[in-house]
């Protein structure tokens, strides 16, 4: 059971509200995974409950010993005060900067490696920590919502580096907008108001 | 986010004109009441001053003093931004230095002077003072700041697996840093007045303190005013300094 990572009825619950209550669900390692669901249905909790942030209530999830994770949140999560460069290379497997410099540029993002973080636009910030996750030393991705608040040309343009960057690994991404999963050529989609049985 | 820089940015900005006002209504009143002895003019404490200003022991009461006054803040800044950390980490130590924080927070500068002479010398009197004062004001800051610290940047680092130096060095720092910048220098200032005042009480021989309780027992306003702006002028120029050298760590931090 090493090639999968599965959770097992879980349930979930914020202030008496159940979010989740026996959801059963295999999510393949190697693959890149969607899981669809409009706003409401728990895509982040079930996000926040695969990088470990919160544990269920019931329920099990076996298969992430020993993962490295990387992520996208819906927030940037930058360090606002730093410059884009330090921002990356905090989490970068190579520290080398050209390597990054180049990454920055490849997606749109010209001499702004050493602005502060709090100085860039909302776009910026966000391939900010795009390129951040991409760039880190990882087995598992999660991309919550990861190309919200892009104009359309940069979207296509992150789309296609986040699909020349990520093959082989174990992505999970989140999104309600379909033609994300096509363009990014999502092999699995789960589509979560059928599995928690909305 | 907090801004970096909002030192001083609501404070009305010290115009030449009315400093220069000023000036001329203590003149004018010092001529009026027509007694140095009980209001020196400014002209005279300017003249005390550069007499002053020439001989060694001068040199040495601003050095006795300031050094003394100086080590008690550092010690301070030291101490209570340790205690601040620890006491993050460990809820019951917190608990348990609550009460002494407050206490030492509220008790008049006065009493401590007077209880401190009992156990210390006179000598050194101005750095336990110092100390005393900026310990609970930094202890307090930092403390807020690193609880402050944005959650989702610490989940990132979570998720991230990020080494607990990096999550210092790249997330407590910069967020902290603010909190300690503005402890710092509403603290240096009161270290100073702290200090001097714990001196004038201790009378601790050759101190700026043993100058101003010697004017005051001579009615010698020239010198009490002349010390005055000694103190004044020190203070200014340490918070500039002071100013200086944390906007030069700020760039460093923020540099990465």
């Amino acid at each position: 059971m090493n090639d999968i990572i599965s959770l097992n009825h879980i349930s979930k619950s914020y202030q008496g509200q159940s979010v989740f209550s026996d959801l059963c669900l295999s999510i393949p390692k190697g693959e890149f995974t969607a899981i669809t669901a409009p706003s409401g249905y728990g895509k982040t909790t079930l996000l926040r409950l695969l990088m470990e942030l919160e544990k269920p209530d019931g329920g099990t999830i076996t298969g992430l010993t020993g993962q490295k994770k990387s992520a996208v949140f819906q927030e940037d999560r930058l360090c606002e005060n730093l410059s884009s460069l330090t921002n990356i290379r905090l989490t970068a497997s190579k520290s080398d900067e050209t390597h990054i410099l180049t990454a920055m540029e490849q997606i749109g993002l010209y001499d702004c490696a050493k602005k502060k973080v709090s100085e860039l636009s909302g776009g910026m910030k966000r391939r900010v920590a795009i390129l951040r996750a991409l760039l880190a030393d990882y087995d598992i991705l999660f991309l919550d919502e990861p190309f919200k608040g892009l104009d359309k040309d940069t979207k296509d343009l992150v789309i296609k580096y986040t699909g020349q960057h990520i093959t082989g690994k174990t992505v999970i991404f989140t999104t309600h907008v379909h033609s994300e999963i096509s363009a990014l050529h999502v092999k699995n989609t789960i589509s979560l108001p059928e599995l928690s049985g909305h | 986010m907090i801004s970096i820089i909002n030192h001083n940015s609501n404070s009305t900005k010290i115009k030449g004109w009315s400093v220069l006002f000023w000036l001329a209504v203590w003149e004018i009143a010092s001529r009026l009441l027509g007694q140095s002895l009980l209001l020196a003019s400014p002209l005279t404490v300017i003249k005390r001053l550069a007499v002053l200003a020439v001989t060694t022991p001068f040199w040495q009461s601003i050095l006795f003093s300031l050094l003394r006054i100086i080590g008690g803040f550092l010690c301070g800044v030291l101490f209570g931004t340790l205690l601040a950390i620890f006491a993050v980490n460990h809820t019951k130590f917190e608990e348990l230095i609550a009460p002494l924080i407050l206490l030492i927070k509220t008790i008049p500068v006065a009493s401590f002077i007077i209880l401190v002479l009992i156990f210390i010398s006179s000598k050194n009197l101005s750095v336990m003072i110092s100390f005393l004062m900026v310990l609970p004001i930094v202890y307090t800051n930092v403390r807020n700041g690193i609880l402050e610290t944005d959650r989702n940047l610490l989940e990132m680092a979570s998720v991230f697996s990020l080494s607990r130096f990096k999550k210092f060095r790249y997330i407590y720092v910069p967020q902290v840093f603010p909190y300690f910048q503005s402890a710092c220098s509403v603290c240096l200032g009161l270290a100073f007045k702290s200090g001097i005042a714990a001196e004038v009480i201790g009378i601790p021989t050759g101190s700026i303190g043993e100058h101003l309780y010697n004017a005051k027992i001579y009615l010698n306003t020239p010198d009490l005013f002349a010390w005055t702006l000694v103190i004044v002028l020190l203070s200014l120029t340490l918070e500039k300094l002071l100013l200086a050298l944390l906007h030069v760590c700020m760039t460093y931090i923020e540099r990465g």
